[in-house]
């Protein structure tokens, strides 16, 4: 139990998987601008990275390690992912239209977010067992969801701040994802690693 | 985007994908994958060698099927492609270079879902011969390769002291104290920020 928070920890704060693991920059940056947006796309990602986490786990233990086909595991997970989130999305729409309403458009942005097979990749590389692949991909669901909430909250305070040209969008986005980085970091070794 | 009749020469195309149509510092797309590995500069050539052969050679299988492909599965169709290209290139490096395929860690796969990969197959090998989507697909990873490699020289010079693995004369010596801070995560993010800065200003003034 101890060494699930401990997994949930870092995998949230201290190895965050945007600050750095550098996974899932592409939306991070472009869907940043509003906090409310941001915040729909951090919990439709934190819903979908559990999710299709446990899927993989559960696949690639019982079917593609006894049949010993591991290297097909980028075309299944990739798989698994498009459609748990196609299935998802036609749940969602039919019994909770103001959850729809709310998370829905975010979802097709999902199947191409690295962040969510980088999950499945890092969870088989690191050999976790399953309680220990739902800690890991909570925790970096949850981080992915602080950091763009946090990042939204900066950029709308910049927004009438004078900026040289060159540097406006993306340039001054990466300086900032620079410092938060840090900051992030810094926790390093309040859970024991 | 140029259409599909439109008849540039590989001169204007190269132009097209190394700079003014610049993957990274139009929209700073597709960086997830290889940004994390730019603290050393073997690294980064290897990530970015696979990435361009992915590219070049997933764009010309995607045209050579483009009028057999249904429209309505065609996202499907394209993810497979690529994805068969980055487990013959991952399946390569674990057997030739078993070392840099464990640090390169779950990043070669994570080519597959590289927002410039997918999106140069849509943009330009969907609609165009094959000739001129494996040309648009080779420009562009070197265009993304070359910026990537500016991140990667300052991070491991400054903060390492060495080049491709070997101690450079002053950067190695006593005088020198190495800039931590830049083999660090967030050096890549500040490097990348910082050449971002530099080439949208100079493509501001021409």
């Amino acid at each position: 139990m101890l060494q699930a928070l401990t997994i949930l920890f870092s995998a949230a704060i201290t190895g965050n998987i945007v600050l750095t693991k550098f996974l899932g920059m592409c939306p991070y940056l472009s869907v940043s601008r509003r906090i409310k947006t941001a915040a729909g796309l951090g919990w439709a990602v934190v819903f979908v990275v559990t999710g299709t986490a446990i899927l993989n786990w559960l696949v690639y233990t019982y079917v593609l390690v006894p049949l010993q086909l591991e290297f097909l595991r980028f075309i299944l997970f990739i798989i698994m992912i498009a459609a748990f989130v196609q299935l998802v999305e036609m749940v969602i729409e039919r019994y909770s239209p103001v959850l729809y309403q709310n998370l829905g458009i975010f979802l097709p942005l999902i199947t191409v977010n690295c962040a969510i097979l980088g999950v499945s990749l890092f969870m088989v590389i690191r050999e976790y067992t399953l309680a220990q692949t739902v800690a890991f991909g909570l925790g970096s669901g949850l981080g992915w969801m602080l950091a763009i909430v946090a990042m939204a909250g900066i950029r709308e305070k910049l927004k009438p701040d004078r900026i040289p040209k060159g540097l406006q969008g993306p340039g001054i986005t990466l300086i900032i994802v620079g410092l938060m980085a840090l900051a992030f970091i810094g926790f390093t070794g309040v859970l024991g690693g | 985007m140029n259409g599909p009749q439109q008849k540039t020469g590989v001169k204007a195309l190269a132009v097209e994908g190394l700079w003014t149509n610049n993957p990274v510092f139009g929209q700073v797309l597709g960086i997830c994958s290889t940004l994390a590995v730019t603290n050393r500069v073997l690294n980064t050539l290897v990530m970015c060698g696979a990435l361009a052969l992915t590219l070049s050679l997933s764009s010309l299988t995607i045209s050579l099927l483009r009028n057999w492909t249904p429209r309505r599965i065609r996202m499907m169709v394209e993810t497979l492609v690529i994805a068969s290209y980055v487990i013959v290139v991952d399946i390569v490096l674990q057997a030739y270079w078993p070392d840099m395929s464990r640090s390169l860690g779950p990043y070669v796969g994570l080519i597959i879902t590289n927002c410039i990969v997918m999106g140069r197959a849509e943009a330009c090998a969907s609609a165009n011969p094959p000739g001129r989507a494996f040309l648009d697909g080779l420009f562009n990873g070197l265009g993304y390769s070359f910026v990537l490699l500016l991140v990667a020289v300052p991070r491991e010079l400054l903060g390492m002291g060495t080049l491709l693995g070997a101690p450079m004369p002053f950067f190695a010596g006593p005088h020198w104290d190495p800039w931590v801070i830049l083999v660090m995560p967030p050096g890549a993010f500040f490097m990348l920020g910082i050449a971002v800065w530099f080439f949208r200003s100079r493509m501001e003034r021409s």
